[in-house]
């Protein structure tokens, strides 16, 4: 699985990949998603607070995996590739795994030593990470 | 051991009392079991005397075989209380656990590590003279007292030099040596992550200095600003604000503040960051502490009530005695051991130095005319204690902070660090408690004011922010300044003759606003408004060259980029048929 974090330009503040290997696809597999993300962030016009945004379905021929996008106040965007092999997840999951790295996330921008656009250093955020990846791949 | 031994000794040595063995009482209890097994009785006196090491029988680790050595032969070596010996050679049970995690941050400063691992170093050796780095436990003497951390002279010697550290420290030694088994518990030992209170003092003013009320936060940027004179990597200071900040809520509390203070200080010294924060870096844990200004030794209170003082004023004349970069007048001015010394040092120095982010500290400082007065003629050292020395050799130089942004170069670059250098003072001019200055409107009160703030920042590095920051404060603070307006020119009077008379506005504000004077003599007044009002004239003068001068130069930038603009669009104009066919 991956998880990765993105600013509102769509440029990544925070790529993570458990296992490392394949690194590089799943780095593609986010960026394809953008563009999903960006059409449903545009059509919810109207209560545009909708925290939360469950996509399914980029599935490949050769494998399965399932990529889940959410999206802050401040067009910070996270996603989510896990693979589908692991269907323990359920949507509760995945959105507490999204809640968890936002609060992670509002912690790091406390930080005054932190720009916004930087990437993200912090050790903190990092063991968040791992610990959530590890859970569940 | 007989029980009935052991049952004493912990009583004796404040375990009982205190409910635990800290390390105070751990050391204490071990001298109490020589003395024991040398036939003394179990009394305080007794850990006077000159004892051999205690004699245990039960671990036969090879670290225990291994530290047994060395201590011998470092106790052969230095007459002085053993019980510093004994606490490194014996090191069992949770003091021996302590030290192990710490042994890798103090491994920078460690000879090779074929010596043992628990010969604590002094945590922070703030450089009293230059040295840094390897040579800073030679310059550590008080600390080395109050640690009482000769054992690591053997090891480190060869290294170090830190004979010159055993010469100079011996004579301390030999005076605080009573002390020193007393302080010994006061100390924590040679805890790096441990602050002591010379340290938290230190802090507690530097949080003054920013923020006057204690119960307070400081907040991020602020913080940041400050933390970032320490010239440490940004990344190391996030991680630091990370650790430090517990609570998440982008400010610091006085603990958190000092839990930072202390971390930046270690890094300097070369201490690798950890990963979590240290016990005893707590909020919780310094909480208390910072609220306790007496160190809280339970044990030996009777002692240490007359020893805090005396101590200061020893660790003054001994940072005199080996600060050899500090200006005899500093020294002169420590041995008063003052803490209002130190302040007007600060004020001073940041004066002379003018570097912009002391601004705020000048401000802040409560009532030092006098002090600045004498003490301006100072060199730019920070320093009443070595460890300002530490923090100031990230501080100290007049040549300009790391910004680049000082300068009017052209480009964009200017715009974003202008704009990001405005909002940033606009917060720090919020944070400062009630700036002096006015708006022209107002007549002469205003006019005194002006002068103030005025002349405050065109000294400063950035004079276009400056006038930006001016602005904004004077009609931030116009409107709150009304009854301390008379209180405050007529401390101006005073301080009319200093070279720097736009310190004392400033100062006189925050140490007027509580009394205000309405009642002052009005002939002196006149005159001297008048000559304010001409300063204030000029000073405003300066500021719009200034200002006018920023204003083309952005007017000119603003050209470009439309000119850039208009290129573009034209290019994209070219390009659209083409995609049309």
């Amino acid at each position: 699985g991956s998880c990765d974090l993105l600013c509102s330009q769509n440029y990544p503040l925070y790529i993570r990949s458990v296992p490392t290997e394949n690194e590089l696809k799943f780095h593609y597999t986010v960026h394809t998603s953008l563009d999903v993300v960006d059409e449903k962030i545009s059509a919810m016009g109207k209560a545009l607070v909708d925290q939360r945004e469950l996509y399914l379905g980029l599935l490949y021929p050769t494998e399965d995996y399932k990529v889940y996008g959410y999206v802050t106040n401040s067009k910070v965007k996270f996603v989510m590739v896990v693979d589908s092999s692991n269907t323990a997840l359920r949507d509760n999951e995945i959105r507490s795994m999204f809640r968890k790295l936002h609060n992670s996330y509002t912690d790091i921008m406390c930080n005054p030593f932190y720009n916004p656009g930087d990437r993200i250093h912090s050790r903190a955020f990092d063991t968040m990470v791992n610990s959530m990846m590890m859970q569940v791949c | 051991m007989v029980f009935i031994f052991m049952f004493s000794i912990t009583e004796v040595c404040g375990a009982k009392r205190v409910g635990y063995f800290g390390p105070a009482q751990f050391y204490i209890a071990l001298k109490l079991i020589a003395a024991a097994q040398s036939g003394f009785p179990v009394r305080i006196e007794s850990i006077k005397n000159e004892l051999p090491l205690p004699r245990f029988m039960a671990l036969k680790n090879d670290t225990e075989v291994r530290y047994g050595t060395p201590a011998e032969f470092h106790g052969v070596k230095f007459q002085v209380p053993h019980a510093t010996l004994e606490k490194n050679s014996y090191k069992r049970t949770d003091e021996g656990d302590k030290q192990e995690p710490k042994s890798p941050p103090m491994s920078p400063i460690c000879s090779p590590p074929s010596s043992p691992s628990t010969y604590q170093r002094i945590p922070l050796n703030y450089g009293y003279g230059k040295a840094r780095g390897g040579l800073e436990q030679q310059h550590g003497a008080p600390y080395e007292v109050r640690h009482s951390t000769h054992q690591q002279d053997g090891p480190s010697s060869g290294s170090y030099g830190a004979k010159s550290a055993l010469t100079c420290s011996t004579p301390n030694r030999s005076v605080s040596v009573e002390r020193e088994q007393q302080d010994s518990s006061t100390q924590y030992s040679d805890d790096p992550w441990r602050i002591t209170e010379e340290q938290r003092d230190y802090y507690i003013n530097q949080f003054r200095s920013l923020q006057p009320d204690l119960n307070a936060f400081i907040s991020g940027s602020i913080a940041k600003n400050f933390f970032t004179k320490s010239k440490l990597p940004i990344l190391e200071l996030s991680h630091i604000w990370e650790l430090s900040d517990v609570d998440c809520d982008g400010a610091l509390t006085l603990p958190e503040f000092c839990a930072a203070f202390h971390l930046v200080v270690a890094r300097k010294n070369g201490y690798q960051l950890p990963e979590t924060l240290p016990e005893t870096l707590l909020p919780e844990y310094l909480q208390a502490a910072c609220l306790k200004p007496i160190r809280d030794c339970a044990l030996f209170d009777s002692y240490s009530e007359p020893l805090p003082s005396s101590q200061q004023t020893r660790d003054f004349s001994r940072t005199e005695k080996s600060s050899a970069e500090e200006v005899p007048d500093n020294s002169a001015l420590l041995q008063d051991g003052k803490k209002d010394d130190k302040q007007a040092l600060k004020v001073s120095t940041t004066l002379k130095t003018i570097p912009k982010e002391f601004q705020h500290l000048t401000v802040k400082a409560a009532a030092q005319e006098p002090n600045a007065l004498r003490a301006r003629p100072r060199s730019r050292s920070y320093s009443s204690t070595s460890i300002e020395d530490a923090m100031k050799k990230g501080e100290e130089p007049p040549t300009p902070p790391p910004r680049p942004q000082k300068s009017h170069s052209r480009a964009s670059s200017l715009d974003l660090n202008k704009i990001f250098q405005q909002s940033t003072q606009a917060v720090r001019s919020g944070w400062l408690p009630p700036p002096p200055p006015a708006l022209p409107p107002r007549p002469s009160v205003s006019q005194t004011e002006q002068p103030s703030e005025v002349e405050l920042h065109p000294q400063m590095n950035r004079p276009p922010s400056q006038a930006e920051e001016n602005s904004s404060a004077k009609k931030e603070v116009v409107l709150a300044q009304p009854p301390s307006k008379p209180a405050r020119r007529k401390l101006r009077t005073e301080a009319q003759g200093l070279e720097t008379p736009e310190l004392s506005p400033t100062i006189n504000v925050t140490s007027s606003l509580p009394a205000v004077k309405p009642h002052l003599p009005v002939q002196k007044q006149s005159s001297k408004q008048k000559r304010a009002i001409q300063t204030a004239i000029r000073k405003n003068k300066e500021a719009n060259a200034v200002l006018a001068r920023l204003n083309s130069e952005l007017q000119q930038q603003l050209k470009e980029v439309h000119k850039e603009r208009i290129a573009l669009e034209t290019q994209l104009e070219q390009l659209r048929p083409v995609t049309v066919l």
